[in-house]
């Protein structure tokens, strides 16, 4: 190591620590004694979170609490799954009880959830790489089968725990980590996958659009089946600053911009293309009877059963 | 044709009592509904697909849930949480479906999740000889999943044996806290014979240990003081607690920037299986006193190699059998015993050389181990573990 560079982490270090006594400081002026409406939901001893500035999960996760408060649900009764990566340590943070399992399988954890104890309300809230990519398989059978789940799909274009490579919803030509010339692969659409699995409530919204988006998720809380909430969020580390977009405010004045709400929009239609305009609303809401419902009246045919 | 069976009585809850002519696969779902298993999930894998039909059949009759899934990834998955949800639950596979689920049977082992995982093993690698026996899993059976860790495997020998087993795997799972495996193969699996089930309150049942504190004091990775299982919470309670497949401290939170957490959870991962050792280990010994010859195996092998043995005998060779019910954790106390006290250690088994390296570890070289292997497909010949024998003994075979 030559003296220069060591000259450097040092003033590295000593910025960071300084960063933090400020921050500490700053906590101390903040919190006080007093305590935030979303402290009671939120694993205050887990705080900080990890996730980078100008990410969009904050907002996410408190438009999440936000609907889980209004939602009319008995809290006690609810379960919060999540897969691996940045969205995965949702699970961590919300103080309910939660699973953080392996990459891409949250859904089939909270199905044997939801099958055992059809009494909890089973939210699955992961990433766009772990739902749809790696688990992918899992998402379109869930949403098949109409297990009784509520999926929060945040979806921002890139594996971002792992410094921003390319997965299944990247757009066409997108620069990422694993993509240095462009993405040549065509994406997912993750509303469209939903719905034409079969999912009874599809639904996308963008971090900027944060009521609407609670809305969306209380929505999808109370909705019985396979509902999906699709949530586009900044990732200025691993994707914005790759797209002209330095910071999540930079991503979150493109969703100004270029947000199109069309509730009832035709879904397979409303792919997302660098650079192009953000379709957004409810785009599928239908009544299809739940996994359990249609085993429980099947079997009850099947079996001669009255006891339902 | 209808796969019900006659049944001269039923007990508790639609579970069967009394005695049948049943299919191994079959007698593994039986025992498992007679263990309090109300959960399975699976997918249909050659020999193991009788289990998840039988109970797709058998659980709605006893308000439990079938559920097929999408893949093995998703059964393992799948039946972790709904042991998480408080019902004791299983799925069934084979080779490939193993393959597949070991990844979610580390988060098992991770997140201390009962449940049990039944391997009807079939010949290998890859898709291998999918309707004949093999007994080639049994180290995946040991570290198949990534990471440092210990298991308990089980090997039935019949069908009534696994019957018997099933239930045992359930009570270990409950009482451990981990998945057992129940590592039978298709010759079992695939086997009719005689299976006598008993009345369903003569059936011991464990059950987890649960929190005896409120919400505010529970922390899910906390055991009281000397022991070495935490209480579970399961979900719906009010516990509102966390889980997760990292490594985690005490309160369920990931720890992952410090060794010394890892450190801590690990060892007693491992220490209660290896602590516990004198409880879990179940063996099968027949004429070991003053014998020359042992022969250490499990599973239809250990079956199989009981005629060879009788000829053996009838030569005049002192042989004795030491078979594993429980292979995993491995009884190494008995093996190192043995060392001291056989010429010889023959064992017999359907892979080309698992389990004798166990043995062949705690003998230590103090007596010579001969392995008889078999790539599978098959099962031993008994000139070939008659050979064996006789050369363990010192005589000359002319085989």
């Amino acid at each position: 190591m030559s003296p220069r560079r060591g000259l450097r982490q040092a003033t590295y270090r000593q910025r960071v620590m300084r960063q933090q006594m400020h921050l500490d400081v700053r906590h101390d002026a903040v919190a006080g004694d007093e305590t935030h409406p979303m402290d009671e939901m939120l694993r205050e001893d887990r705080l900080p979170h990890i996730w980078c500035p100008g990410c969009g999960l904050g907002i996410a996760l408190g438009c999440f609490i936000g609907a889980l408060t209004k939602a009319d649900l008995d809290l006690d009764k609810v379960a919060v799954v999540s897969g691996i990566g940045c969205t995965g340590r949702v699970a961590g943070y919300i103080k309910l009880d939660s699973f953080h399992t392996t990459h891409g399988r949250a859904i089939p954890f909270a199905t044997g959830l939801k099958l055992a104890n059809p009494e909890l309300s089973v939210i699955v809230f992961s990433g766009d790489g772990d739902l749809v990519t790696i688990g992918g398989n899992h998402f379109i059978h869930a949403a098949r089968r109409n297990v009784d789940l509520t999926i929060i799909c945040v979806n921002n274009f890139n594996y971002g725990m792992t410094g921003g490579q390319a997965g299944s919803t990247t757009p066409i030509d997108a620069r990422t980590s694993t993509t240095p010339y462009g993405n040549f692969e065509y994406p997912f659409n993750v509303s469209s996958l939903a719905a034409a699995s079969g999912a009874v409530y599809v639904a996308r919204w963008t971090v900027l659009h944060v009521r609407r988006l609670e809305n969306a998720m209380i929505e999808a809380l109370q909705k019985p089946g396979f509902s999906l909430v699709e949530i586009i969020s900044p990732c200025p580390t691993g994707f914005g600053r790759r797209h002209g977009e330095r910071t999540g405010l930079d991503t979150m004045r493109y969703y100004h911009k270029h947000g199109v709400i069309t509730h009832g929009a035709n879904v397979h239609e409303a792919g997302i293309k660098l650079g192009g305009d953000i379709v957004e609303g409810k785009f599928v809401d239908v009544d299809r009877p739940t996994f359990l419902q249609f085993r429980e009246d099947g079997l009850s045919k099947a079996l001669g059963r009255n006891d339902k | 044709m209808s796969r019900r069976v006659s049944r001269p009585s039923t007990g508790k809850q639609g579970v069967l009592e009394g005695e049948f002519f049943m299919l191994g696969d079959d007698a593994c779902a039986e025992g498992a509904i007679c263990a309090g298993c109300r959960f399975f999930a699976g997918y249909p894998i050659t020999p193991a697909t009788e289990i998840a039909q039988r109970m797709a059949l058998r659980l709605p009759e006893t308000d439990g849930i079938y559920v097929q899934m999408e893949d093995e990834l998703a059964s393992m998955n799948t039946i972790v949480g709904a042991a998480w949800a408080g019902v004791k639950a299983m799925t069934a596979t084979s080779g490939p479906g193993f393959s597949l689920m070991m990844e979610n049977l580390g988060l098992a082992i991770m997140m201390e999740c009962p449940c049990v995982l039944v391997n009807v093993q079939r010949a290998g690698p890859s898709t291998g000889l999918p309707t004949l026996v093999g007994q080639g899993d049994m180290m995946q059976a040991r570290w198949g999943s990534h990471g440092p860790y210990s298991i308990i495997a089980l090997a039935p020998t019949s069908p009534q044996e696994l019957f018997d087993l099933t239930i045992d795997a359930f009570n270990l799972s409950e009482l451990y806290r981990l998945p057992v495996l129940v590592m039978t193969d298709a010759e079992v699996g695939h086997m009719t014979e005689k299976v006598v089930i008993p009345p369903y309150d003569e059936i011991e049942r464990a059950e987890r240990p649960r929190p005896a504190v409120p919400p505010e004091e529970y922390e899910p990775y906390r055991c009281p003081p000397g022991e070495l299982v935490p209480p579970m919470a399961i979900a719906g309670e009010g516990y509102r607690f966390h889980t997760t497949g990292l490594t985690h401290d005490e309160r369920g939170y990931p720890a992952t920037a410090d060794d010394r957490v890892q450190w801590s959870l690990v060892q007693r991962l491992i220490d209660k299986i290896e602590k516990n050792r004198d409880r879990i280990i179940r063996l099968a010994e027949d004429e070991m006193d003053g014998a020359e010859v042992v022969v250490v195996s499990y599973g239809i092998a250990a079956r199989t190699a009981l005629w060879p043995i009788e000829m053996a005998r009838a030569e005049g060779i002192k042989v004795g059998l030491l078979r594993l019910i429980t292979v995993w954790p491995f009884p190494e106390e008995r093996i190192r015993e043995l060392a001291g006290q056989v010429k010889a250690i023959v064992v017999p088994e359907i892979n080309m050389g698992q389990i004798v390296l166990e043995v062949e570890r705690c003998a230590a070289g103090k007596v010579p181990v001969i392995s008889v292997p078999h790539p599978g497909g098959g099962i031993h010949k008994p000139e070939i573990v008659l050979a064996a024998i006789r050369r363990a003994a010192g005589r000359e075979s002319d085989l």
